[in-house]
């Protein structure tokens, strides 16, 4: 498959701090693609790199075959950009606001409306900008990244600071606009947000890229135990010896009485036949788990 | 081309719902011309007032013979307390005391309001001098006499009206034109929505010709609503022949301190920054360029700086077609500094232009 991005040695530095430090990947056509990493780890540095709205000290990138510097009106047609910020012109409307953007690339104002019902916000069409909640502006910047159908879509944190269910909203609007086709490129500094919408996954911490792969395959090449948690107060330690068979690592905090292993087929089927299953919790590893063990340190977000 | 136009469009929009930008551009320079020109619309015409001691037989005299004129010239009081009268010049309530003994008038005056204490002096004086004249007159009727005839040539000291609308008028331009290209400027900047229409196909003429296009339409917004005010019978300005000649001045002076406020836009990071340093370019260039007063009443020097500054190209212009009746060509001069302005300075903000602070 063709590469949508190319990055190959990507390096920014600000006075004696590398912002960006050596960054090379692809990206696929049609992917979803994330940029994971703690506040501050240089994501959406890398980001802007990569739109060329800043220029790397080295390396280079080309987005469907072309440098995105010097700025060009063709490759621009092509891209979709939503920052981080909200940047909209003031006192426009929501209608407005989209219109504008889509005479800016030339498309037609039914194009405009459709949009502006694809993101829910057709009721909002004559609000100002500065009515709107967090959720309605980050959905409409989102519209107004995408009126003018770009196949390289790129997203800079768009749940940050939303609440749960308007996250959940927006990834189900987001799985959307990678199912038509488009690749997308996200950076998010929630773990669950690139599990759920990411088709891969680079971990980025202190500007450096520590790994890619998907989601599952970080996971799974952590091999870690499962941890198997009951409550506590149903089983006699006899009956945990007996389940644990000795060479399972058991904790029991008084609440909850929790089973760490590599094989948790049998650990389930032991405490089925107890009946012990009150209050049953079974946890894989997770992203976060993967950072700890890239790191050493726990995820700070 | 379409980017152009949806630019403008929205810039306008924005533009026309932003009551506070609204409010200075057109309200504000308004209220001077509301205020100046009530201030000084009975400027001169004020009786002075005097208090005259006992019997004053030259005033009686002549309020005697010429009533009219007499009220005119003096809102008059009498007393027989000479103390008193005096304390009141010295308190500032009355312009002079006059009083009379034998064949000496004396005239009691505040040597701390000059202006007042001159004028009612002098017309004192001019009424003391009438009748001994008229005395010596009857004693020798032929001797000739040599009269002074006035003929006013031209009204180069124009009414308070005429000259505050154009000057008012030149202000406000530089106002919109520096706060409209600035604020856009750092207020995009900031949003990033600047670095947004970096990422799209959109050109940087566009964008400034965007901003072009909304601030000449604003210039000629300002244009008709200060002729209207102005020309309501309360203020009455008179336009004269080639007021026409007004539309291109301001369409440069517009282009002339939009650059500007680009070259302040450049610089200033925030919206308040931009604020202040607008603001100290344009109020004491107002000032300096004849925008309140007549340039002929500030020191010589300040006259000197006044040639650098483009706002007082504006005003001669517009002072010049607007109310001084000259010809449609007599400002190209004018028009051609605003012009050499608007290249150098938009050249130079050309060159600091900036789409990000990255």
């Amino acid at each position: 498959m063709e590469a949508a991005i190319t990055v190959t040695g990507l390096t920014k530095k600000y006075g004696e701090v590398t912002a960006v430090d050596d960054l090379s990947f692809k990206v696929k056509s049609g992917e979803f693609f994330g940029i994971l990493g703690p506040n501050g780890a240089g994501k959406t540095t890398a980001l802007e790199l990569i739109e060329g709205l800043r220029e790397p000290d080295t390396g280079h990138v080309e987005l469907l075959g072309r440098s995105p510097r010097p700025r060009n009106a063709a490759l621009a047609m092509r891209i979709g950009v939503q920052l981080q910020a909200s940047a909209f012109f003031e006192r426009l409307t929501a209608g407005e606001q989209l219109r504008t953007f889509a005479d800016l690339y030339g498309v037609s104002g039914s194009r405009a409306r459709h949009m502006l019902d694809v993101v829910g916000l057709t009721d909002k069409a004559n609000t100002r900008i500065e009515k709107l909640s967090g959720g309605q502006a980050q959905r409409l910047s989102i519209a107004c990244a995408l009126v003018h159908d770009p196949e390289l879509v790129f997203l800079d944190e768009p749940t940050a600071a939303l609440d749960p269910q308007a996250r959940r909203n927006l990834w189900d609007l987001l799985r959307q606009v990678n199912a038509d086709g488009r690749t997308v490129v996200l950076t998010t500094h929630y773990m669950d947000e690139a599990e759920f919408l990411c088709d891969r996954v680079a971990v980025m911490d202190r500007g450096r890229i520590l790994t890619v792969d998907t989601p599952t395959a970080l996971v799974k090449n952590l091999n870690a135990p499962t941890r198997i948690s009951v409550s506590s107060g149903f089983l006699t330690d006899d009956q945990v010896g007996e389940i644990s068979g000795g060479t399972v690592h058991v904790d029991d905090d008084g609440i909850d009485l929790t089973f760490t292993t590599r094989e948790p087929a049998g650990i389930l089927t032991a405490l089925a036949r107890h009946a012990a299953l009150d209050g049953l919790q079974v946890r894989g590893a997770t992203l976060e788990d993967v950072f700890l063990d890239l790191t050493g340190r726990e995820y700070r977000s | 081309m379409t980017g152009f136009v949806s630019l403008a469009k929205a810039m306008f929009l924005g533009f026309v719902r932003d009551k506070v930008t609204l409010f200075f551009v057109l309200v504000f320079p308004l209220m001077f011309l509301v205020i100046f020109g009530a201030l000084f619309q009975d400027q001169g015409d004020n009786p002075a007032k005097v208090v005259q001691i006992g019997e004053v037989t030259v005033l009686d005299t002549f309020a005697q013979d010429d009533p009219d004129r007499f009220e005119t010239l003096f809102d008059l009081k009498h007393t027989d307390d000479l103390d008193a009268a005096i304390e009141e010049v010295r308190q500032g309530n009355v312009d002079a005391a006059v009083s009379q003994r034998g064949d000496t008038v004396t005239v009691y005056f505040s040597a701390a309001d000059t202006t007042g204490s001159m004028l009612v002096l002098n017309t004192l004086d001019g009424i003391v001098s009438a009748a001994n004249l008229h005395k010596l007159q009857a004693a020798a009727p032929d001797i000739p006499l040599v009269d002074v005839s006035n003929e006013a040539v031209e009204d180069e000291s124009l009414t308070t009206i005429q000259y505050l609308t154009p000057g008012l008028l030149g202000w406000a331009i530089s106002i919109s034109g520096v706060f409209g290209a600035a604020g856009t400027l750092v207020d995009w900047r900031r949003n990033k929505l600047l670095r947004r229409l970096r990422l799209s196909p959109v050109s940087i003429p566009s964008v400034i010709g965007a901003r072009i296009g909304v601030s000449l339409l604003t210039a000629m917004v300002q244009l008709v609503v200060f002729v209207a005010v102005a020309s309501l019978p309360f203020f009455g300005l008179q336009l004269t022949g080639n007021w026409w000649m007004a539309i291109p001045v301001l369409l440069l002076g517009t282009l002339a301190f939009l650059s500007l406020g680009m070259v302040v836009g450049a610089i200033a990071k925030t919206s308040e920054g931009a604020s202040g340093l607008g603001n100290l370019i344009v109020v004491p260039m107002a000032f300096m360029s004849g925008s309140f007063f007549p340039l002929e009443q500030s020191p010589q020097w300040l006259q000197t700086v006044s040639w650098f500054s483009p706002l007082r190209y504006i005003n001669d212009a517009l002072l010049s077609v607007m109310v001084r009746g000259n010809d449609a060509w007599s400002v190209l001069p004018q028009m051609g500094m605003l012009a050499a302005f608007t290249l150098v300075i938009g050249v130079l903000a050309w060159r600091m232009f900036r789409w990000d602070d990255l």
